[in-house]
């Protein structure tokens, strides 16, 4: 048995989780990974249990990974969107989790473009929470997916060199990878323009800077953020060519990096913005393998959270 | 959740229990007429030990390399609702395909029977295997479910507290079977 058993009812933030419960959830998904290797990729460990994936926001990625994570545990999936909901035609978040309360599902999984929903969430209704994104907040499965491709090629994280580049500020991605990363002991530099730095990153344990060549010099693992072009209406930089001048990352450029370097990337990607295509499929790239994890890592959060939850009494 | 255990007595020891094996193996090449299509498949966490002890034993006796699998349950247990937390959950591999061969389940204890059925579903799921067996080190009785064993090493009476204890070598650094029992609930 290991030293931890899990006890929670609800993943919102990588805030919550301990270093233990991290190793716990990365064990899990490395056992369920060989789930999805096999001819029936199909296991009856959640049959008879209801899944709700409410998405206010927008995703297909992060949608189909959990959809695929449910039906490869036999639970029963319901999708709800933005376009179709409630919310739509003016019923109250309250509202809503109410009504979706009174069709007893075991656990939901939700998106939101506010922060904490996800929480307001988890108090009101009995199933069973995963945020899959609030806002700029958190995204823990996605920094856990992360994190268990990084122990896959690095073996842990211990005095890990991690760079994350980009928009720093509106990313909910760095910001639940900064909380697990520093957790488990690696050592983050944060870079991008001083326009999508928030001013105080560097209590988070981070250290933050600006030139793309600083952030890359001996790093172990590269993640670039997406540069979100559709909020480039606030004109945090002067063209995606000039961005690309200054924070895509070149083959060129990676050759700061150690030897055995890995480039990650959540997705999606805007190839010749942030990054180039070349350097996206190149040897060092681990992107694709990042998606395939997500459903184990995913697996393994559902899974947890399934469990039976007994009132400390 | 704790009930206190008691030791009653050694049913086998080291010697022993190699015995029991090397006769278990015996008696599934008797029944299994090629050696060659046979795959063990351990039942984690003591029938791998099992398996592997086995398939020495068949190396040693017949010098056939019978490949041996590893297989996790947890996915597929029956009381997965009514145990909290979560059990935690280990890798399961098989070195070749299941298809077209004998496969021997090895566990170390046959109980309810709960487990083997598990493991059955779960098998089934990989591909489709010529037949499946049944070799267990102890039976101990109190079936709730229409299953039997193919190869057995021993066949215990017991009560319903108590409980048969393997230890292997490499789970636990010595080999015996034990009796045990729980005082009180």
């Amino acid at each position: 048995m290991n030293a931890t058993s899990w006890v929670r009812r609800d993943l919102l933030g990588i805030a919550d989780l301990s270093a233990a419960e991290i190793e716990l959830i990365l064990d899990t998904a490395e056992s369920f990974r060989e789930v999805s290797e096999r001819p029936i990729k199909k296991v009856p460990t959640l049959r008879g249990r209801t899944v709700l994936n409410l998405f206010f926001e927008a995703s297909t990625r992060t949608r189909s990974s959990f959809e695929i994570a449910e039906k490869r545990l036999s639970a029963d999936s319901v999708n709800f969107s933005a376009s179709t909901s409630g919310l739509k035609k003016g019923e109250s978040l309250i509202d809503t989790a109410l009504n979706l309360q009174a069709m007893s599902p075991d656990l939901i999984v939700i998106r939101h473009a506010h922060p904490g929903v996800p929480h307001m969430l988890a108090e009101r209704v009995e199933a069973g929470v995963i945020n899959a994104g609030d806002g700029a907040h958190e995204h823990p499965t996605q920094a856990l997916l992360d994190a268990f491709t990084i122990r896959q090629h690095k073996g842990g994280f211990e005095g890990l060199k991690v760079s994350i580049i980009g928009d720093i500020e509106h990313s909910r991605v760095v910001r639940s990878n900064i909380l697990l990363l520093t957790k488990m002991g690696a050592e983050v530099t944060v870079a991008g323009p001083r326009t999508m730095m928030p001013v105080d990153v560097e209590s988070l344990g981070v250290r933050a800077v600006y030139s793309l060549e600083e952030a890359l010099r001996g790093t172990d693992v590269v993640m670039m953020l997406r540069v979100q072009l559709e909020r480039q209406a606030k004109m945090n930089f002067p063209s995606v060519r000039e961005y690309f001048e200054l924070f895509g990352l070149t083959r060129a450029r990676l050759k700061a990096a150690k030897r055995d370097v890995i480039l990650m990337h959540p997705g999606p990607m805007n190839r010749g913005v942030e990054i180039a295509s070349d350097v996206a499929e190149g040897k060092y790239s681990v992107i694709l393998e990042q998606v395939a994890n997500g459903v184990a890592v995913r697996m393994a959060v559902l899974y947890l959270l399934s469990g039976v939850h007994q009132e400390v009494g | 959740m704790t009930a206190e255990i008691q030791r009653k007595r050694k049913i086998l020891d080291s010697k022993q229990l190699s015995r029991v094996i090397r006769r278990m193996a015996v008696e599934l090449l008797e029944k299994e007429s090629e050696a060659k299509d046979l795959m063990l498949v351990g039942i984690r966490t003591r029938g791998v030990p099992l398996a592997e002890a086995l398939a020495a034993e068949i190396l040693r006796m017949e010098e056939v390399e019978v490949p041996v699998g590893v297989l996790d349950i947890t996915l597929y247990r029956d009381d997965l609702s009514t145990i909290a937390p979560q059990p935690v959950v280990k890798e399961t591999h098989f070195p070749t395909t299941l298809s077209d061969r004998a496969l021997v389940l090895c566990d170390d204890v046959l109980y309810t029977g709960r487990t083997i059925r598990a493991a059955m579903d779960a098998l089934i799921d990989f591909g489709r295997p010529r037949a499946i067996r049944l070799a267990v080190l102890v039976d101990r009785g109190h079936r709730e479910l229409p299953i039997h064993a193919d190869v057995v090493g021993r066949t215990i009476e017991t009560r319903e507290n108590e409980v048969i204890d393997v230890h292997f070598a490499e789970t636990d650094g010595e080999n015996e079977v034990l009796l045990l029992e729980k005082l009180g609930e």
